[in-house]
């Protein structure tokens, strides 16, 4: 850190004491949700999307719109964190764990890409998304995930930077090797841990 | 591609302490620094720099503002930033940061929203969504002017003109609330009249404005010509 002070600057926002540790470094806390995306909101409609697991796998799955709501359905209480510097928290979502979906896959490699209606990607280590950490989500706060918010269904991994819950999820290829997707091409962290603050490529 | 300053991507700079150059007033809310940079690199024209205030008691807050120059502009960048009544960075970069101060920066960051001479280019435009539009603007004038390129401009009234001195031929301007006097231009939203009247569909688009307008210009574009993979866009959260 430098000693660099910035020429009559002071705090402007306080952050409750109980919320203190619960804030990333470099984020603020925001009271809505904003919404971020590189190109036009795709329209995915329920009746034509599927959920694919793929790749190195054993058994690759896929489910529809009806056969994804008969898997067991979570309620996630999170903390989202924007690498754009807002931090949402005490949100929740609900939607079905990615320990879930992988049961029976069998996967052959420790790395994922995930893929997304409108063409957009982003890499994920299995590490990061098995054991409780993330989820495919349809509903924020008990309504169902708006389209510009990523719905129908996005990933949600709320311990890494939000770029990487890709919005309308289309699937998930394992791989045995690391490649960088979307953002992380184009200048952002390859795994992106807000508290952390891996926020670009030198971080 | 001719004519086009080589201007690579490559990994991001570090914090380092700018000086501000001059300061101009755009508009009632909105002001463009000039800093000089001593580690300085070229940009892509559509890329943004992190600013990092520090308060004496180790606080600090980060937020990130579109560049508005031209990577010719060796040695410096101009940011402009909208002052957000209730935000923390955008009062203090208006109402205590002066010419000669010192502000710590750190960039250029992003290579999707970025213009690398594609052609032909639409620009769109809301309140100060302007702002990454005016770098690849300004980078075209200099670099190829004939290159077909148009800017479509939405304000709310004839005070919020960011840039006004600088809007040629080559920028559309809409006034959605209160058009100046003798206005005899285009009012209201950006409609399919002013895209098509733009004449470059096919081409590619870089949107830029607020959630609200974003969606409606894209889908716009979409509804008039351009694909969806070739319409860029840049939302404003709620920043500050």
């Amino acid at each position: 850190m430098s000693n660099f002070i910035s020429r009559g600057f002071t705090r402007r926002r306080e952050v409750p004491e109980e919320l203190a540790d619960r804030l990333p470094p470099g984020q603020y806390i925001e009271s809505g949700f904003p919404v971020l995306t590189a190109g036009p909101t795709p329209r995915v409609d329920t009746g034509e999307w599927a959920l694919k697991i793929d790749g190195m796998v054993g058994r690759p799955r896929e489910w529809n719109w009806t056969q994804f709501h008969q898997l067991q359905q979570e309620t996630i209480p999170c903390d989202i964190h924007c690498v754009t510097k807002w931090s949402k928290l005490g949100t929740s979502f609900e939607g079905v764990s990615l320990d879930t979906l992988l049961e029976g896959v069998d996967p052959q490699g420790a790395f994922t890409m995930v893929y997304a209606y409108g063409g957009y990607t982003t890499n994920v280590a299995l590490d990061d998304l098995t054991g409780g950490k993330a989820w495919v989500v349809t509903q924020h706060e008990g309504q169902p995930l708006p389209p510009e918010h990523g719905g129908p269904a996005r990933l949600l991994v709320p311990h890494l930077y939000f770029w990487k819950s890709a919005k309308w999820v289309a699937g998930l290829r394992v791989m045995d090797h690391d490649e960088p997707g979307f953002w992380e091409a184009n200048g952002y962290h390859n795994r992106g841990d807000p508290f952390k603050e891996e926020r670009y490529w030198t971080d | 591609m001719d004519g086009l300053t080589p201007v690579e991507v490559r990994a991001p700079g570090r914090w380092q302490i700018a000086t501000v150059a001059s300061v101009k007033r755009e508009t009632p809310t909105v002001k463009s620094f000039r800093l000089d940079l001593p580690m300085w690199m070229p940009h892509l024209p559509g890329q943004h720099y992190d600013v990092r205030l520090t308060a004496p008691d180790g606080y600090q807050a980060q937020r990130s503002y579109s560049i508005a120059s031209s990577p010719l502009d060796e040695g410096g960048i101009e940011l402009t930033v909208d002052r957000l009544a209730d935000g923390e960075v955008s009062p203090y970069l208006h109402d205590v940061l002066e010419e000669g101060d010192q502000v710590e920066v750190r960039g250029p960051f992003a290579s999707y929203f970025v213009w690398r001479g594609e052609s032909p280019v639409l620009l769109v435009g809301g309140g100060s969504g302007v702002v990454p539009l005016m770098a690849i603007l300004r980078h075209r004038r200099r670099t190829m002017p004939e290159l077909p390129m148009r800017l479509v401009y939405s304000v709310r009234t004839a005070e919020d003109v960011i840039y006004a001195d600088e809007l040629g031929a080559d920028a559309e301007l809409t006034f959605t609330r209160e058009p100046p006097g003798d206005w005899a231009g285009h009012t209201g939203r950006i409609d399919a009249q002013l895209i098509s009247a733009a004449g470059l569909a096919g081409g590619i688009a870089f949107v830029c404005g607020s959630n609200g307008f974003v969606e409606a210009a894209s889908s716009l574009l979409l509804e008039n010509g351009f694909a969806p993979e070739s319409v860029r866009t840049e939302r404003f959260g709620p920043t500050g």
